[in-house]
Parts: C-alpha cells; sequence; structure tokens
C-alpha cells in the first residue's frame, strides 16, 4: 500500500505491552487515514456504553497518506477518544511535526487501552516501543515536561505530552506539542491522564513507500510554488490566525462577555499587527509548512516574563473577547499558564466567561470565591479561576467539567447562557448573525467547533440573514472538512490562502497510486460524518434532534452592545427550518438519525445492523 | 557555492531536508536531507541551521579517499566507501551522516534544491548563483 506504513502499533497500558498489526487495504481505501482512521477504530473498537475515563476507553492517534511527504503543510496528526467532556465522539488534531515522526517510525496508527497504575510515557524509537516510567514529569507542567523530555532523551524526539489538567481530570485539557500545537477539544488529554499517560515521545528514521517519488517532485515543488505567488502568502503570513481579529470583529461576529454581544471596542489592541508589534519573537511552522502561522511570543505580566505560542485567534476571541481582556500581552500570559496546565483556551475562555457571568449575576456567590471580587476584563480573575479548575478546587471543581455540566449543578437559569453545543463550548465566531455558522455548530459531531465547517465567510459573503442554501453549503464544507483531517494535511492553504483543492488529486494518486478525484473524496467525507453521528446515537442515550440545538442565548436573546449586529438574533423558527433542510438533504430522518438506505448507500450496512439491535 | 542563512527567518518547517531526500533518493524520508534544523525551545525561541561548508574535514579523514573534491565540492564515492563512520566525527558541523537505508555516508553534494524551496528564504546563495522561488 503506497503512502502508508500499513501498521498500527497497539499498545495496552494495563498488561503494560504492545503490538503491531497490519491495517487492511479495505480500511485504508474506505476511510484514507487520520481522522477517518479514528473514527472507524472507535465504532468497531469501544464496547457501547463504555465510560469514557475507564481503562476500557481507548485512545486512536493517526497520521495520513501525506504525513511526512514533501507537501505543502502536511503536518497534522489525529487524536481521537469517546470523549469524556460531551459522552460522544471526540477527535481533535494538531500541526508540528509528530505526524512525520511517527510516520517515519513505520507506523500509521497508535491505538492506546487500558491503563497504568503508575504514571507513564510511551517511548517509540523506530521499531523499539517501551513504556517507561513517567514519575519524574507526573505534575509537572505540559511546556516544562516537553522541555525535560527533550533534554532526557535528545531534542529530534518529538513529543506528545499532558499538563496538570490532563492528569486530575479537567474535561477540557489538551495535548501539548512542539511547545506550543495542540490536540485541544473534546478532552482526549483528560482520557490520557485517567490512563496513567503522561506523553508519547517518537522518533522515526524509515522511508515511507510511495508509488512516484519522481512526479511526487515535480508536483509538490510546483505546489510550494503556486503558493508563493499568491499574494496572501506575504499578507496573511506574518500575522496567522490572528489576522482575523478585525474582520471578525468589524462584521459584529466576535464573541464578547460570554457571547452576550458580538463587538468588542477594544478589538483593536489584540489583532495580528498588535501581536507583531509588541510580543512577536519568531514565526514557527509546522512540517513542510510555507505559511507560519505559529507566532511565537515573549509576555511580560506584573514582572513575570514567559515564552508562549500564540495567542492564536481562537485564544484571542475566547480570552479576549469573551473575558473582555483588551491587551495582546495578558491574554498571551494567560495563553502560557492555559498552555502549561495543558486546558484547551477555547473552552478554556468559553468556561471562564460562563463562569464571570454566573459571578457578576450572583449565582456563582462571593463565598465561593474567597470573598474575591472577580469581573470581566481583569487577568487576575481569569488567571484565579484557570488554577482553581485546575486544581479542581471548590467552584474549580464544577467549571472543571465544563459549561454544560456547570451549569446543570449551578441552576438558576445559567443554563441559557452556558454557550456549548452537545457539550462542547463554541468556539470564536459569535454565530447569531450567521446562519451558516450556527448550523455549522449545532450539526458538528464533536459539539460546537468552528473546525469542522467554517460557514462564516460564506454567511458574510451571500447575506448572513439568508436561509436558503445554508444548509446544503455547511454539508459540503462537512465532507470536505473531513478529508483534510484523511489526508492529514492542513486547511491554510486552502482556507487563507485560496489555494484550489483540487491541486491534492494529483499528489494523492503519485503518493497512493490512486486516481482518485473530490468526487471520490466527498464520499468518503460523508461516510466518516455519518459513522460519528451513529456513534453518537449509539453512545449517547435519546441522542438525536434535540442535541443540536444552540443555547437559549442564541436564538431568544439578542446581541448587546455596540457593532453592526447589535439587537440581532436568529428565531427558533429559523433554527428548525434549518435543521429540517439540513436532515432532508443528508439523508437523515426528522429527527437527525441516518436512514438505513443512507447508511448502506454509504458502505456503513454494519453500523445500520449494530444501530437497529439498540 | 557557499550558503548563506538567515536564521531569523526560519520556521523549522524542514521542508529543505524533505526535498533533499526526494531530489537525492528518491524517497519521502526528511531524515535523508543533508543539512539539519535545530529547535531551541521554549527559550530563547530560535531555530540554527547546520548545513555542509565543503570544508573538506570529511575527506581528510576519510581512510579509503571515498570523499572526492570537485570544483570545491565534496562528493562521496558510493562504491569506495565502507561506511566505517570516520567523516561522521570529524565533521564539524553533523551534517554528514550514516543512514540504515543508504549504504554509503551521506553529505550535501550543493544541489541548491533547498534554496529554491525554502518558503522562508532563511536558506541563500552567497555567490548568487542560485535564486530562491520565493520573491520579496
Amino acid at each position: 500500500m503506497f503512502g502508508y506504513n500499513g501498521k498500527l502499533l497497539r499498545v495496552n497500558l494495563t498488561e503494560k505491552r504492545s503490538s503491531v498489526e497490519e491495517i487492511p487495504e479495505k480500511i485504508a481505501r474506505d476511510y484514507i487515514g487520520g481522522r477517518g482512521f479514528v473514527a472507524r477504530y472507535l465504532w468497531d473498537e469501544i464496547r457501547p456504553g463504555t465510560d469514557p475515563l475507564s481503562p476500557e476507553n481507548k485512545i486512536v492517534i493517526a497520521t495520513g497518506p501525506l504525513s511526512g511527504v514533501f507537501l505543502p503543510s502536511s503536518g497534522k496528526i489525529e487524536f481521537g477518544t469517546k470523549s469524556p467532556h460531551t459522552g460522544g465522539y471526540a477527535d481533535s488534531n494538531m500541526g508540528g511535526h509528530l505526524s512525520s515522526e511517527l510516520k517515519l517510525a513505520g507506523y500509521d496508527m497508535v491505538i492506546i487501552e487500558g491503563k497504568s497504575e503508575k504514571p507513564v510515557f510511551l517511548f517509540i524509537d523506530d521499531d523499539r516501543v517501551e513504556i517507561r516510567d513517567a514519575s519524574a514529569y507526573w505534575g509537572m507542567g505540559a511546556l516544562s515536561s516537553e522541555k525535560k523530555l527533550k533534554e532526557d532523551l535528545g531534542e529530534e524526539f518529538q513529543i506528545a505530552v499532558i499538563g496538570p489538567a490532563g492528569e486530575r481530570g479537567v474535561t477540557f485539557s489538551c495535548i501539548s506539542h512542539d511547545f506550543g500545537r495542540q490536540a485541544g477539544r473534546a478532552g482526549v488529554a483528560c482520557v490520557m491522564g485517567a490512563k496513567g499517560l503522561k506523553a508519547m515521545a517518537v522518533r522515526g528514521t524509515k522511508t515511507v513507500p510511495v508509488a512516484e517519488p519522481g512526479k511526487l517532485l515535480e508536483k509538490s515543488r510546483s505546489m510550494y510554488r503556486a503558493i508563493y505567488e499568491i499574494p496572501a502568502f506575504h499578507t496573511w503570513t506574518p500575522y496567522g490566525t490572528a489576522d482575523i481579529t478585525s474582520f471578525i470583529n468589524e462584521n459584529g461576529a466576535f464573541p464578547t462577555k460570554n457571547f452576550s454581544r458580538g463587538f468588542f471596542e477594544k478589538a483593536g489592541e489584540i489583532t495580528g499587527q498588535k501581536l507583531r508589534e509588541k510580543i512577536h519573537v519568531k514565526d514557527k511552522g509546522c512540517f513542510g509548512c510555507p505559511i507560519p502561522c505559529g507566532k511565537y511570543s515573549r509576555v511580560t505580566y506584573k514582572g513575570d516574563t514567559r515564552y508562549v505560542e500564540g495567542p492564536e485567534y481562537e485564544t484571542i476571541a475566547l480570552v479576549g473577547g469573551n473575558c473582555l481582556i483588551g491587551d495582546i500581552a495578558e491574554i498571551g500570559y494567560i495563553n502560557y499558564w492555559m498552555d502549561e496546565y495543558g486546558v484547551d483556551t477555547i473552552s478554556g475562555g468559553n468556561v471562564i466567561g460562563f463562569a464571570l457571568e454566573c459571578i457578576e449575576k450572583g449565582i456563582i456567590p462571593a463565598e465561593a470565591v474567597e470573598g474575591r471580587e472577580l469581573k470581566f476584563g481583569d487577568p487576575d480573575s481569569v488567571l484565579y479561576l484557570l488554577e482553581k479548575i485546575v486544581r479542581k478546587e471548590g467552584i474549580g471543581e464544577i467549571l472543571s467539567q465544563g459549561v454544560r455540566k456547570a451549569a446543570e449543578i449551578l441552576g438558576k437559569g445559567s443554563e441559557r447562557f452556558a454557550i456549548h453545543v452537545k457539550g462542547l463550548e463554541v468556539s470564536g465566531y459569535e454565530p447569531r448573525n450567521a446562519a451558516g455558522m450556527l448550523l455549522a455548530y449545532m450539526t458538528s459531531d464533536i459539539g460546537a467547533h468552528h473546525g469542522r465547517a467554517w460557514a462564516i465567510t460564506y454567511d458574510i459573503a451571500v447575506g448572513r440573514y439568508e436561509v436558503k442554501g445554508k444548509a446544503e453549503k455547511v454539508i459540503d464544507l462537512q465532507h470536505i472538512r473531513p478529508v483534510i483531517d484523511m489526508l492529514t494535511v492542513c486547511r491554510f492553504p486552502w482556507i487563507e490562502l485560496g489555494f484550489p483543492l483540487e491541486e491534492y488529486e494529483e499528489v494523492f494518486k503519485f503518493v497512493t497510486g490512486l486516481d482518485w478525484g473530490w468526487k471520490e473524496f466527498k464520499k468518503v467525507g460523508e461516510r466518516v460524518y455519518n459513522l460519528t453521528r451513529a456513534f453518537n446515537i449509539r453512545e449517547i442515550k435519546g441522542f438525536g434532534r434535540k442535541d443540536d440545538y444552540p443555547p437559549k442565548r442564541f436564538y431568544e436573546e439578542p446581541l448587546e452592545g455596540e457593532g453592526p449586529t447589535a439587537g440581532q438574533h436568529v428565531s427558533l423558527e429559523v433554527l428548525d427550518a434549518m435543521l429540517d433542510d439540513y436532515y432532508s438533504l443528508r439523508g437523515w430522518t426528522k429527527d437527525g438519525r441516518p436512514t438505513k438506505e443512507k447508511l448502506e448507500e454509504l458502505d456503513l450496512g454494519f453500523v445500520s445492523r449494530e444501530l437497529e439491535s439498540i | 557555492m557557499k550558503f548563506k542563512l538567515n536564521e531569523e527567518t526560519c520556521s523549522g518547517c524542514r521542508t529543505c531536508q524533505a526535498i533533499c531526500s526526494l531530489v537525492h533518493f528518491e524517497k519521502v524520508n526528511p531524515k535523508l536531507g543533508a543539512l539539519k534544523i535545530d529547535a531551541h525551545f521554549p527559550e530563547p525561541g530560535a531555530y540554527t541551521i547546520r548545513h555542509c561548508t565543503q570544508c573538506g574535514a570529511c575527506a581528510a579523514a576519510c581512510p579509503l579517499q571515498a570523499i572526492e573534491e570537485r570544483n570545491g565540492v565534496y562528493r562521496v564515492v558510493p562504491e569506495k566507501c565502507v561506511r566505517c563512520g570516520a567523516c561522521v566525527d570529524a565533521c564539524p558541523h553533523g551534517v554528514i551522516f550514516l543512514h540504515a537505508e543508504i549504504p554509503y555516508a551521506v553529505k550535501c553534494d550543493n544541489c541548491g534544491e533547498c534554496i529554491r524551496i525554502c518558503p522562508r528564504v532563511a536558506l541563500m546563495d552567497e555567490e548568487g548563483e542560485v535564486a530562491n522561488d520565493v520573491r520579496l
């Protein structure tokens, strides 16, 4: 199988042993790699009803056919599990150099099973695989542990590591790599922590077999050259994801004060330009990437200086706008601590924004925060809550489970402004004035995450309140994005530079030998989207249409404050109409279940049979 | 040809290593790239580049005269090399190396492919003979 090693490494932490297994060719053809492998292996290997924090849950780590290949931005790796944060399907990807390293070590995938009583880390050096004692690293921050692991093993080892948040069971903890790349969403790190797995360290030196190396060289070289000719190569790259801050704010879609507003008057202070001007140290890229979005920075807050990669746009939105922090260095400083503790900055900023609103409304009483006066716009308040969450002390214990569970515990109407879908906190786009983006959040398989279908630019282009055509667009994006995550390339050359998706067809052919086009790719995308929907139906009791609704704030409360979208919101009727349209186009029932016919059409007959038996 | 470096712009992407292995060995294996990128994180946040300066220390150390110079470029003669590793120990930059898949020592032959492809113009040609594909 060209483009693959054809091997998965299975590691059982209970029995302290590992084995190498073949990956069947049919699986590679039907699921491509990365996110597709994660979806299929989780469906097959996790027993229905498994407790996410039990030894029976598994973590699937997968590369794709383009990992490690000379090709623009081919550095992504996927992590998946049954989520302790949402109870449903979870995958999260990150860039850096781990994907190519694991591929060169001779594996397409790693599956982690069981649980170690003592802290361990997984050591992979080509064929040498060991489960090693991690007591020297347990309790250390994610960035500090990576530094120490590199000192102990060698700089060339690529490390994925969790921080204290993952160790202690914060359900929105993240996996960290390369001092600033994170697989952050839906709590894969929390499952690592529950398994006693602090880190994975990988070194690989082997060649990945490809079908036509000569043609691959020519094709990829022309792809780099084409990227160099795109104007945004020069204008976007210096600022990375933070480049979009002003655009989103000016369009009234910037999450502000726990999603009560769409416009932040201090947004001009937290742009990519301000980052570059005030705190930037280095542009930092992932494997093969010509457009390094990583902005490595140095920040000082109250005399304490720290190095942090970022802040990225999502952190700027959720820690900045959503907590009313209007200073790029302050956001960077909070970002540092979230990275060091190993907390997802998206859920982290969202949860803390929620907590600050609860405090403002008296739902969290002063005595629950040791009598402190915590408020929006105050970095110390954010840092205080963050530390409580990581320590799981007092109010932190409640907040450490995310906004959905915190609102269930706190009550008093707080569920109205617990900003999540399916238990996953909404990321950095205020969707009340962007019907497509809202539908994308609602129907995202892992819960509200922008990366599953980034429809906001389409909304702005065609008219935000226009409902017609939005479901169709969201579905199309939901079939393209899994493919990018299955090939394990980065979406940014396409999304940010407008690099044509068709370019990947030829390179895929020269790597795998398969003459596929986007028609075939999208079919796999649809297969995976239906499979993960089925996973949620299997694992979450009574899962269906009701799980696709956003918080009431989004359809009952008009946006407050200033900006072009102030006073506006989407109605429940519009939501229902979009959902009906979406389900019907997908071939799902009105309750959001894939029909038997649809599943069979997608070669998912085995899924249909299992769902019928529930 | 000699390299000129602009390490401040290097973003650590290793595209140079990826193209090097494909050009010389038709292999997808960045570890066969004949130049090395060292990352310095978390502090101070920098990348440094190690490359062959064609200094000839490898050739001087080779007991079999398996590394020959022509026009200022030192090349390994595969038929003569027995992978003894003397050159590896002698290289002041750590950029000649042995790899399990290649039957002779691997080093830079000054082809300039890495300079052409570098997205950051971190690698340049001191004599101006090899242009980078990125137009600044």
